[in-house]
């Protein structure tokens, strides 16, 4: 956490078709304001790379898309509460916040 | 689908007499979708040799991918997967190099709700847009049909998307069924002479005409008569499959619906069967010489549950009478153990002088005949299953 700024660094490991699509390669680090969600980290990542907008979540109501998943610390986070905390691990950058094809889909 | 110049219904992106000046000065470029990728193949005015280059974006479902005819150099892809949903891919250096654009298609206002497959209501939901219909004039100005079935046009180049929600807000819209591929409005036809008179196709609810660019809509299926529904000829719920048309004749309409092909004469105000000699008039694509506006192309395929030609011969047919009178076209085409599928949107034509005709199959082939369809040459072999083939005919 950078304190003046209020700001923290995540790690993001996003599947190959979205850093295809968003022309990245490796990890992806963020700067999130204030405290490390679902929820905040998903809207750096999109003010970052618009064309991921629509790709993860729904344009409008928010909801993850059926077969995308949110994994950290060896735990699916895909059910928790979007404005939950992240794992202290995420927070702190040592470990990545995953975005996850399921294996479903064809 | 058959196109003329990478839209199937409208001018040419270059002046007929201009591509007629020789073979030499001129080439093609087509379009194919396929379940995980797109490609294109591009040859000279001869089309006896083909580069093919692909795959764009690599495992992701391509259900269209079409060219400006305003301008060559722009192209929309409609690209899309179980995993991520909708993206909306836009080129403007003829498929060099390409950008994400606009992927929000949203709703107008409280969607409601369309029959299910078990006759209760089921909320609209977008799953997917299968058909991009680029302006003749405005390359920024493109139509899109969607899944669930509702018509979206964008005026500036893909970057935004809104409803026209007339259609989706017809009277019969609550009745609307899905077919086996989904409730999709998979055909956009604008009348070159008239921008604002504009048909749609939705399986399985039928043809649908706008003369408001889109505001107001009525169904357009008299003379339609459909077994598999419970009121033969009513007046939504038919499953039409393709419709096609010459730009210089726009009142004329044909159409392959899910079994019959049909024509029109007044602009789609009535339907008259043309299956006439075909040995199966079940089929996916239609499609009109690129300068014969009475020579029209299907592939006939077996059945409805038998997506495959018949007696595993894959033969496309040829009518120069505008329906009725059907030729097979078989040269170069395999004529034993051939059990592939044609999809919708999966035939084209070019405008050279002498017309070509491409076609991809569900096994990955894709197929051209520079001479109208009296021989065929396979481009490729072995790519995914072809959702869509486009052509553009190029200076």
């Amino acid at each position: 956490m950078n304190a003046a700024m209020n700001t923290t660094v995540i790690r993001v490991v996003l599947p190959t078709h979205l850093r295809t699509l968003a022309h990245v390669r490796g990890e992806v680090r963020l700067d999130v304001e204030g405290q490390a969600t679902q929820r905040s980290v998903l809207d750096a990542l999109e003010v970052r790379y618009p064309m991921l907008r629509g790709t993860m979540r729904d344009h409008v109501t928010q909801q993850r898309r059926a077969f995308v998943r949110f994994f950290a610390c060896e735990q699916d986070l895909s059910h928790e509460l979007p404005d939950a905390p992240l794992p202290d691990a995420v927070a702190t950058g040592s470990e990545p916040f995953q975005v996850v094809g399921a294996m479903a889909g064809g | 689908m058959i196109s003329v110049d990478g839209n199937r219904h409208t001018p040419c992106d270059v002046p007929v007499e201009q591509s007629r000046k020789g073979a030499g000065m001129s080439g093609v470029r087509v379009l194919v979708g396929t379940r995980k990728g797109a490609f294109v193949l591009t040859s000279d005015g001869k089309r006896e040799r083909w580069d093919v280059s692909g795959p764009l974006f690599a495992g992701w479902e391509i259900y269209h991918l079409t060219g400006s005819p305003a301008d060559p150099g722009r192209l929309y892809a409609s690209q899309s997967g179980g995993w991520f949903g909708q993206v909306i891919q836009r080129s403007d250096d003829g498929g060099t190099t390409w950008e994400p654009v606009g992927n929000q298609f949203t709703y107008d206002g409280v969607p409601g709700t369309h029959q299910w497959y078990d006759g209760t209501p089921h909320p609209w939901e977008f799953a997917r847009v299968w058909h991009l219909e680029p302006s003749v004039t405005d390359p920024d100005l493109v139509y899109a049909g969607a899944e669930d079935a509702a018509l979206f046009r964008s005026i500036d180049g893909g970057q935004s998307w809104r409803e026209l929600p007339g259609l989706r807000e017809h009277d019969s819209a609550p009745s609307w069924q899905p077919g086996a591929g989904g409730m999709c409005l998979h055909t956009i036809v604008v009348d070159p002479t008239d921008p604002a008179r504009l048909h749609v196709a939705i399986s399985a609810a039928g043809v649908f005409r706008s003369d408001d660019t889109g505001k107001t809509w009525r169904p357009t299926n008299r003379g339609l008569n459909s077994d598999g529904i419970p009121d033969s000829d009513a007046d939504v719920g038919h499953c039409v499959h393709n419709l096609a048309m010459h730009p210089s004749r726009p009142d004329v309409l044909f159409m392959q619906k899910h079994w019959d092909v049909m024509r029109s004469d007044d602009a789609g105000e009535s339907w008259h069967e043309v299956s006439g000699d075909l040995p199966t008039d079940f089929g996916f694509p239609i499609g009109v010489h690129a300068h014969e506006p009475d020579t029209v192309y299907v592939v006939p395929i077996t059945s409805d549950s038998y997506h495959y030609p018949p007696d595993g011969k894959l033969r496309v047919y040829r009518s120069r009478t505008g329906g009725n009178e059907w030729e097979p076209l078989t040269k170069g085409l395999p004529q034993r153990d051939c059990y592939v599928n044609v999809l919708r949107d999966a035939m084209a034509v070019d405008s050279l002088d002498s017309c070509g005709v491409y076609f991809g199959t569900t096994g990955g082939q894709v197929y051209a005949s520079a001479d109208a369809g009296d021989s065929w040459a396979p481009i490729v072999r072995d790519l995914p299953a072809v959702l869509s083939v486009e052509v553009q005919t190029l200076k």
